[in-house]
């Protein structure tokens, strides 16, 4: 029925299912030799590639170039993105000055961009800081604006008649109420980073995973290409489950059955 | 009785030019020391608006409000509001919702708790001092907003259908829970409702409000004997004063349903 509970361990069930039958598909192709190694490698294929990567092609240093690539691009668009976004959402002033400019530049596609940043950047790591920040920054900004003005009005007017001052309103009321909002945010736009990262990583690149997977294309090391996949996805999962922990400790009172 | 709040000539129109809605006229009352004002009126006849007005977050068009003598210019901790939607901040927890006003005006921790313990008490909700808002019923949250609103000690307590929101039986508790709280504080009250029976169980002044655009239509005086439990909603006295205030109320009832409706007409012509 929509929308009825099912059972945990059913559930769980389900969510492994989905990757055994993934597993299944691909083994009844590589292994049923429907498809050439060259296209699609056999499970185990890939399981050895990525003991010879981490061995002896020092995929280590490649995730740590990519993770920190990612990080400074990311934590730059957060650290002026939410401030930002929160002032839009709270001063109608802010919003009218900022939102239709944020609003055209968001529909610019970042990579279109990466020419002007290698012109204006060169090809070191500001280049590819900059094309991650570009990606990440605008739509960050106007979510945060969103939950920022999902604020009730009631709370802040609450606020004032318990003497609280039109400045105090943003420690005391706004900034509280939207920051399991602001974290969800971050959350999702730190996904949105990675698919930059690989963009930037492409283009110009001598390390990180985007450069691994550009060369091993190069070398058709089919295999090389999906274990840097692979590994890009376990990180936005570990990511993922890190966010999750993080907001189960900064918003206890949100576990506790109820949003308002 | 002396004049406590004055409201003089109050007018409120929103929007402007072909647009503007009036929603308040001419309004003018006084409202005592430690009175009980309860202003009842049909949906949309504005009196949610002049609690806004008193409270300081939204501006008369024209006339003016003095509380104790002072002109009202923005809202200030001097006039506590409990409003109809559940205003909690989710993220305290009761005590910290209770203490809120006292913590912002940078009272000592210990005088904060020894306010907030006497109005936990005072509402019932020992046990629950370290509960979110997100764990507490309906009834319990309306409790707290009405402890953490008389904590912060103000001069007049504004309330806006703070019981709108709750189902009958719990209404009623919460009648005689105000009421209990009241006795003992005798605070200045306006407390603003449409149901009829709650204006006359609560006040000692009934204000009865015209349809939109909306204006004082009645003054009754409700002499019925304090402190008042929910049995005399059965005695003459109180029955006759709910007869009269409902045939008031009926009239304005009429005039609202075709106001809406004349509205409705209207819009449909400007498009």
């Amino acid at each position: 029925m929509p929308k009825e509970a099912i059972p945990a361990h059913v559930y769980a069930l389900c969510s492994v299912l989905s990757f055994a039958l993934l597993l299944l598909g691909w083994s009844a192709l590589t292994y049923g030799k429907y498809v050439p190694p060259l296209f699609l490698p056999a499970p185990d294929e890939i399981v050895r590639s990525a003991v010879t990567l981490f061995a002896e092609f020092g995929l280590v240093t490649d995730i740590i170039d990519s993770v920190l690539r990612v990080t400074a691009g990311f934590l730059l668009a957060a650290a002026i993105g939410v401030p930002l976004g929160v002032l839009m959402g709270s001063l109608k002033v802010c919003e009218a000055f900022f939102e239709p400019f944020l609003g055209f530049i968001r529909y610019m596609p970042a990579s279109a961009f990466i020419p002007l940043f290698i012109l204006w950047l060169g090809i070191g790591e500001s280049e590819k800081v900059a094309v991650i920040f570009f990606g990440t920054f605008f739509q960050l900004t106007l979510m945060v604006m969103d939950v920022t003005k999902n604020v009730s009005m009631d709370l802040i007017n609450t606020a004032y008649t318990l003497g609280v001052s039109q400045r105090g309103v943003f420690r005391r009321v706004i900034l509280p109420a939207s920051m399991p909002g602001i974290v969800d945010t971050l959350r999702i736009t730190f996904g949105w980073a990675w698919t930059y990262l690989v963009v930037a990583e492409i283009v110009a690149a001598s390390s990180g995973l985007g450069y691994m997977i550009m060369q091993s294309q190069r070398f058709l090391k089919t295999a090389h290409i999906i274990v840097g996949i692979i590994v890009i996805g376990l990180i936005g999962i570990a990511i993922d489950v890190f966010f999750k922990w993080l907001y189960g400790r900064l918003f206890p009172w949100l576990g506790k059955g109820g949003t308002a | 009785m002396a004049a406590k709040l004055l409201v003089e000539s109050v007018s409120k129109v929103f929007g402007d030019g072909g647009r503007a809605v009036t929603a308040l006229e001419n309004t003018d009352f006084t409202v005592g020391e430690s009175e009980f004002i309860t202003i009842l009126g049909p949906s949309g006849c504005g009196k949610s608006t002049i609690l806004k007005i008193i409270a300081g977050l939204t501006e008369p068009s024209s006339g003016r409000v003095t509380l104790d003598g002072r002109a009202i210019s923005g809202p200030g901790r001097d006039r506590g509001m409990v409003f109809q939607t559940y205003t909690l901040f989710p993220w305290l927890t009761v005590t910290e919702n209770i203490e809120f006003g006292l913590e912002v005006a940078g009272r000592p921790k210990a005088e904060r708790r020894e306010v907030a313990d006497h109005y936990i008490a005072k509402i019932g909700l020992r046990g629950f001092e370290s509960a979110y808002p997100g764990q507490l019923s309906g009834g319990m949250k309306q409790r707290v907003a009405i402890a953490r609103a008389l904590a912060n000690d103000p001069q007049v307590l504004l309330m806006d259908e703070p019981f709108g929101a709750l189902d009958a039986q719990t209404r009623t508790v919460m009648q005689e829970l105000l009421l209990g709280v009241w006795e003992e504080s005798h605070k200045t009250i306006l407390f603003v409702t449409h149901d009829v029976e709650e204006a006359v169980f609560m006040g000692d002044t009934v204000y009865v409000m015209t349809a939109r655009p909306g204006r004082i239509k009645a003054r009754i005086a409700v002499p019925l004997p304090r402190p008042r439990s929910y049995d005399i909603k059965v005695s003459d006295v109180f029955l006759g004063i709910k007869k009269e205030i409902l045939a008031l109320i009926r009239e304005e009832s009429w005039k609202a349903a075709n106001s809406l409706e004349l509205m409705g007409d209207g819009d449909e012509k400007d498009v």
